[in-house]
């Protein structure tokens, strides 16, 4: 028995190299969980892309959930997920608001002429402040907010058909479960 | 040899020195001194194994802003934090806090040492037993043929592991 215990040993630390490496396979690795969740979504009042005199507050949006897309025309990733968006916008059941980040309004609004517009509504957050304090740190992200503004789910990164079956849209079903 | 070594050490002590220099109007010296130290205590959250003092990330670059403003509206370290960490997770904390989810990070390393010392020492005590009973055997082997000679060394720790 005891001449075993070497190779057992080795087995072990084979099996937690093997651990490891799935691991890092199947887990984003830049992927931090937002201390957001459950809790109320960020007080903000942005103007909108299409009407600048015009603000949209937290509290505007209050009464029905929505899922906020955070994007930018300079982030590559967002050009990723924008068909996917164009695809699934109108099925989600819930208003898809856009957060235009740290960007250029005239250049989003090119951006957008140029490849559709997927979203009902589309605030500009010029200098970062708002995507601060939702803790983006990587376009694209998307947050989930129920009718009573409490961010029920956050996605990081692009949004794609496999992820929304498989994640989005069980969150936006188990929404319509928690409210009467 | 020596002195290239030297060099060498300097250089690398150069390296840690280095941040990335934003115009930032500090009032005093040791208001960006506390700035410096602050901003490095805390992960750039777009490149992860940078600190945010001296990532050039464009999200870094804001947070500086931020952590700056929020040192002119006379927040604390322990306010500061609070802030980035209300948004951005404890991650933000290079040095985690002890709570409930970093159990594992700050005892980890205890609780495999214990076991590894606790191996050690079975793996020590077994032998030890084996040693004194071999020994035994061989006294009264060479007590009852009374012979000199000893053909395997009796000796061996080696020998059963």
């Amino acid at each position: 028995m005891s001449r075993l215990l070497p190779f057992i040993g080795f087995v072990l630390v084979v099996a937690l190299l093997i651990f490891g490496l799935r691991w890092n396979r199947t887990h984003d690795m830049n992927w931090v969980p937002s201390p957001l969740i459950d809790k109320p979504a960020p007080e903000f009042t942005l103007p909108l892309l299409y009407d600048s005199t015009k603000t949209v507050s937290r509290q505007d949006l209050l009464g029905q959930p929505y899922l906020l897309n955070v994007f930018g025309s300079w982030c590559v990733t967002c050009q990723d997920e924008h068909p996917v968006l164009m695809a699934h916008a109108k099925k989600f059941g819930v208003r898809l608001i856009g957060m235009d980040w740290k960007d250029d309004p005239d250049t989003a609004k090119r951006w957008l002429a140029q490849f559709g517009n997927p979203y009902d509504t589309i605030l500009v957050d010029a200098d970062g402040k708002a995507g601060i304090d939702f803790g983006v740190y990587g376009a694209p992200e998307t947050f989930l907010v129920d009718a009573q503004g409490v961010v029920r789910y956050k996605h990081i990164g692009n949004l794609t058909p496999e992820n929304i079956e498989r994640e989005l849209k069980p969150a936006i079903a188990q929404l319509g479960k928690v409210q009467p | 040899m020596k002195r290239a070594l030297l060099v060498f050490i300097l250089l690398i002590a150069g390296l840690h020195a280095a941040f990335a220099i934003d115009p930032l109007p500090f009032t005093d010296r040791a208001e960006e001194v506390r700035f410096q130290n602050l901003t490095r205590q805390l992960r750039c959250l777009v490149c992860q194994n940078q600190d945010l003092a001296d990532s050039e990330a464009d999200l870094a670059k804001d947070l500086r802003r931020q952590v700056f403003q929020m040192m002119q509206a006379g927040k604390t370290d322990d306010e500061i934090k609070q802030y980035l960490v209300s948004r951005y997770n404890i991650f933000v904390l290079y040095d985690p806090p002890l709570q409930a989810g970093t159990w594992l990070l700050w005892f980890g390393p205890f609780a495999f040492l214990a076991l590894g010392a606790f191996i050690v020492v079975r793996i020590l005590r077994k032998r030890q037993d084996q040693w004194g009973q071999t020994r035994l055997i061989n006294a009264n082997e060479t007590a009852n043929h009374n012979s000199g000679s000893i053909e395997s060394d009796p000796i061996d720790p080696e020998e059963d592991w």
